[in-house]
Parts: C-alpha cells; sequence; structure tokens
C-alpha cells in the first residue's frame, strides 16, 4: 500500500473515453441524439445526487423529485416572470433546492428508515401540491411553459455543451464530495449508525449534510431540466418521478459512484425504446425492477464488477 | 476521574441499574462482574450516552456528561468497544481504523479534499499494534470474529481516550485467543496510560488485569474494592456460589 490511488485506472479510464464520446457527439449531426444525451446527462446528475443520500449514507428518499422541482421551477420562473439573468437565476435555483433540502431534512433526520422514507415522501406531495394549486406563479396542472432561455444556450448544440459543462463538474464535485473525510465517514455511518457515534461522529449532522447534498444537485439537474424543455411540469414534483430516479439508481448500483449515471442512462435509452414499439412501458420498468431487486442487487456497477473480476481471475 | 451519583434505570418494571454510586480514578484498571442480567452492560450504555438515565448523574472530571449523546461524550474522552463486535462489516479493516481517526480529528465534515491519504501513517500503526497489519485490506465484515474484537479494540484506542471501556472483550474467544488478548489489552492500556473500566465474565480476565473490582447484583453494587478483597467478600460469594441470582428485581 504504498501509494493511495484514489480512482481506479480503470474507472478514470472509461471516464475519459465517456467524456470523448459525450464531446463528439453534436458532430454526428443527428438532432435525436444531441436531445437523448442532453436528458440523459441530465437524469444521470439526478441518480447521482439522489445516491448520495442513498449508497452513501443509507437512507432512501422516495421525494427526490422534490428538489429537482425546486430547481426547475425557481429558474424557469426567474428567468421568464421576472427576467433574472442567466447566472443569478441559475445560482438562485440551486440555493432554493438546497435550502429547502435543509428544511426538510432538519425533520427527516430525527427518523431513520422506512419512517425517514415517507417523510421524505410526504414533503415532496407538499412541493407538488404548491406547484400544482400555486396556478399564477407555476402555472398549476398547465405547466410553466415558455421559459426564456439566455441567447448562448438557446442553440442545440449550444446547450448540450452547457449541460456537459455543468453536470460533469457537478458529478466531479459530487465524486470529491463521496471521497473526501466526509464521505468516507458517511460510508461508516451507513453501516453502523451506533458505532460511528461511538467513534465521535454526530451521526443526524452528516445525515443531514449528506441530505442537502443530494437536494442542492438535485436542483442543478432540475434547472438544466426546465431549461431544455422551455418548461416545468408538475409531473416533475410527483412521486412517479422520485420512483423513477430511485430505480435509476438501483439499476446502476449503489455501491458505486458512477452507478447511478449508468443507471440513468439504460432505463432512458429503454423506455425511448420500448415506447417505440409498445405503450405499455410500465410493465417492462416493472420487469426491469423485480430483475434488479433479485437477481442484481448491486446493480450493473455489480455485475461490471463481478464480470472484471471473473475475468482476471480466469486470465 | 469518572463518578455517577445515584444512578438509575428501569426498563418497564425491570429495575436494570438501581441507584448505583460508583467512582473510578484515574490509572486504575476496574472490573465490573456480575450474574448474567446484573446490569452490567446497561450501566455502560448509560455512561456512554447509549441510554438516558431515569435519574442520578454522571460526571467525568467535574464535568456533568448525563444526558450527553454519544459523539459529546467521545470526544471528552472516553471511548468503548462493544460485546458484540460492531465494525462496518463493508468498509476495509484499514478504513473501520481511519474513520476514527478522522472523526478524532474532526475532519467528518471535510467535504472538498481526498480523504483517503487522511491519517495513513497513524492507521497503519494502530493496526500494526494490534496485529492486523496483514489484513488491512481485507473486509472487516469477512474477518474471522477473534480479529474482529481486535478490530474492535484498534477503534476504540483510535479515539485517543483518557478512559476506554470495554464490554466483555473477551467474549466468545478461546482460552488461546483470550490470553492473547489480554496481554494485547494490558500493552496498550500501558503504552497509552488509559484508565480502564470493563465488564467481564471470565475470571482469569478479571483477576489477570483488574486492579480494582465492582460486583454488581440486581442493578445495585455489592461490593467494591482490591480483587482480594472481593474474592473474600461472603455476599459476593453468596451471589456466585450459592443461587446464582439470574432473575429479575
Amino acid at each position: 500500500m504504498e501509494s493511495v490511488r484514489v480512482m481506479p485506472r480503470p474507472v478514470a479510464a472509461v471516464c475519459a473515453v465517456v467524456v470523448l464520446a459525450l464531446l463528439v457527439v453534436p458532430l454526428l449531426d443527428s438532432r435525436y441524439l444531441i436531445d437523448l444525451f442532453t436528458e440523459i446527462m441530465i437524469y444521470a446528475l439526478f441518480a447521482l445526487s439522489l445516491n448520495v443520500l442513498i449508497g452513501y449514507s443509507g437512507n432512501v428518499s422516495f421525494g427526490h423529485a422534490a428538489y429537482f422541482a425546486i430547481g426547475g421551477y425557481t429558474c424557469a420562473i426567474l428567468l421568464t416572470t421576472y427576467e433574472w439573468g442567466f447566472a443569478p437565476a441559475f445560482a438562485a435555483a440551486v440555493i432554493a433546492s438546497a435550502l429547502a433540502a435543509g428544511l426538510v431534512a432538519w425533520f427527516c433526520v430525527r427518523l431513520t428508515d422506512i419512517y425517514f422514507a415517507m417523510l421524505t415522501l410526504a414533503f415532496a406531495m407538499v412541493v407538488w401540491g404548491v406547484a400544482f394549486k400555486w396556478r399564477s406563479v407555476t402555472g398549476g396542472d398547465d405547466g410553466f411553459v415558455g421559459v426564456s432561455v439566455p441567447a448562448m444556450l438557446d442553440s442545440r448544440i449550444g446547450f448540450y455543451y452547457f449541460t456537459l459543462a455543468a453536470t460533469g463538474l457537478s458529478a466531479a464535485v459530487l465524486w470529491l464530495i463521496c471521497h473526501s473525510a466526509f464521505g468516507r465517514c458517511l460510508v461508516a455511518v451507513r453501516e453502523n449508525r451506533i458505532r460511528a457515534g461511538f467513534v465521535g461522529i454526530n451521526t443526524r449532522l452528516m445525515r443531514w449534510w449528506a441530505f442537502v447534498v443530494a437536494g442542492t444537485f438535485a436542483g442543478v439537474a432540475g434547472a438544466i431540466f426546465g431549461m431544455f424543455h422551455r418548461g416545468m411540469y408538475i409531473e416533475s414534483a410527483f412521486w412517479t418521478e422520485s420512483a423513477t430516479v430511485l430505480i435509476m439508481t438501483l439499476l446502476g448500483g449503489i455501491y458505486s459512484f458512477f452507478g447511478p449515471a449508468i443507471g440513468a442512462a439504460t432505463l432512458f435509452v429503454l423506455e425511448r425504446l420500448t415506447n417505440e414499439y409498445t405503450e405499455y412501458w410500465p410493465i417492462v420498468l416493472g420487469m426491469i425492477l423485480v430483475g434488479i431487486l433479485l437477481f442484481l442487487p448491486d446493480g450493473l456497477a455489480g455485475l461490471a464488477r463481478k464480470l472484471a473480476s471473473y475475468r482476471s481471475r480466469g486470465g | 476521574m469518572l463518578r455517577t451519583v445515584d444512578l438509575f434505570k428501569h426498563f418497564g418494571g425491570f429495575v436494570a441499574i438501581d441507584g448505583v454510586d460508583f467512582e473510578l480514578e484515574e490509572g486504575e484498571k476496574h472490573a465490573i462482574i456480575g450474574p448474567n442480567g446484573a446490569g452490567k452492560t446497561t450501566f455502560f450504555h448509560l455512561i456512554t450516552g447509549h441510554l438516558r438515565p431515569d435519574r442520578g448523574r454522571i460526571e467525568y472530571e467535574g464535568r456533568e456528561l448525563t444526558g450527553l449523546p454519544p459523539h459529546r461524550i467521545v470526544k471528552a474522552g472516553l471511548a468503548r468497544s462493544f460485546q458484540r463486535v460492531n465494525v462496518y462489516p463493508r468498509m476495509s479493516v484499514f478504513e473501520n481504523v481511519q474513520v476514527a481517526l478522522m472523526a478524532r480529528d474532526n475532519r467528518h465534515l471535510t467535504m472538498f479534499r481526498i480523504g483517503a491519504r487522511f491519517n495513513r501513517d497513524e492507521t497503519l500503526e494502530l493496526l500494526a499494534l494490534v496485529g492486523l497489519a496483514e489484513e488491512a485490506g481485507e473486509q472487516a465484515g469477512e474477518l474471522a470474529y477473534g480479529k474482529q474484537k481486535q478490530l474492535e479494540l484498534a477503534i476504540a484506542v483510535a479515539e485517543r481516550p483518557r478512559v476506554l471501556l470495554l464490554d466483555e472483550p473477551t467474549a466468545g474467544m478461546s482460552p488461546s485467543e483470550t490470553e492473547e488478548a489480554i496481554r494485547l489489552i494490558q500493552e496498550i492500556a500501558d503504552a497509552r496510560n488509559l484508565t480502564l473500566l470493563f465488564t467481564e465474565h471470565d475470571m482469569t480476565v478479571v483477576f489477570g488485569i483488574a486492579d480494582r473490582i465492582t460486583v454488581l447484583h440486581n442493578g445495585g453494587v455489592i461490593a467494591s474494592g482490591a480483587p482480594d478483597a472481593v474474592r473474600g467478600d461472603p455476599q459476593v460469594r453468596s451471589v456466585y456460589l450459592g443461587e446464582g441470582g439470574d432473575g429479575a428485581a
């Protein structure tokens, strides 16, 4: 153990290849692919943010869409209704998500397990309710449409590169947080909350911070999402959206940093493909979920790890 | 150094700790013994903040600890190990100890620096001290039972406590493992100037380590003093040799 390699070489190599591939996607000159990858990157960040809470702190949230929606609506409303500039609107959206997460987390970290999860769901339903009923501001169930996007992000390719930069940077920051002393101690809290308390860790405070980090980056994803679609809709705050991102995270693997991003990409593409042939996507989704829970407890990332170790042992 | 005054804890109708006055002197190796159900583990849970007393006070160096959460009590200088193995099973042996060191140095909220390199040398030193240098990279949950107990000790010591509380440090060990554990505990306590408070069933361990013994029975102290005095105490003899006294109060 002479030196500590913080990112294993194969993982770093895959990251580099993925970033390079994403950089050249617009050169393919396909509007379909550019839009597809823009949305995949947004959902990948959304899932990565949720995993700080699930994979690292060991708390399952059923209401993560709330912070995605708060980020999305705040950015969209400030840009459009109040004609704020892009930078302050985007920053305010992220701060709003962080504050909302901080407030909700203050209550939630007092609970654990299913009670924690149900409380996150309850707060998310409140957020959905506000988006639904506060028609004058949010547009209610008609959605908040016609978001004005700054000129530099108006082109499809421009927006694509903005999304790549913003999600890439966010993922890098999340990676650092998850591999910091905080991240490591957070895993200890997940593994054994009682023991972690007895080495001097304030476990409630750790879980609070994990919630805030998760909510903040969900807000980043939401803000990008609203601008990309030129609108925000209450479905983004609904519990089914929280379930979708939860399934993405599980599918990718909660015990891996990048797993949820893989899960997000996989699920998103599967949904697109399925919808071309049948309208029964929920059935397919259900079968995928059964598959993960029964056969892939560590998700696709776990499967990849198993295959890699099998290959290296097999020679 | 550590003192409890009229400590009282009940679970429903069962009185687990019944007005215990207790005093731990700096530098001593103090054993708490008693039949099953005497309240030893409850007493530990009270001192370390895992349970709240229903009545009474806990003082450490003149400072009141009563009602503080475990993480504050650890910071005050009291660390503990657990009767049943209590490690982070999916983390490596190295990380198990490293996390304790990070927490001691208040790095557990440091988010924007890579954590893997923090406290590396000290972690390796501690692992060597408890004889786990070879196992540093293994998953803690996959260690043999005796080794997990050693790891548990390393985690407790990592916090650099002044008082170390060990709850049955040799429970479940083979005679040879027990002997090794006693040697290790004594070595560490001497090297680090630790005041030791431990519970134990195994009388060889008790008389091998302790320079003072307190006997609990039905939640109350029935004797306290030097090992020889306690061994000769008629009430202690009747509790241990008589009917066993396992019943609830």
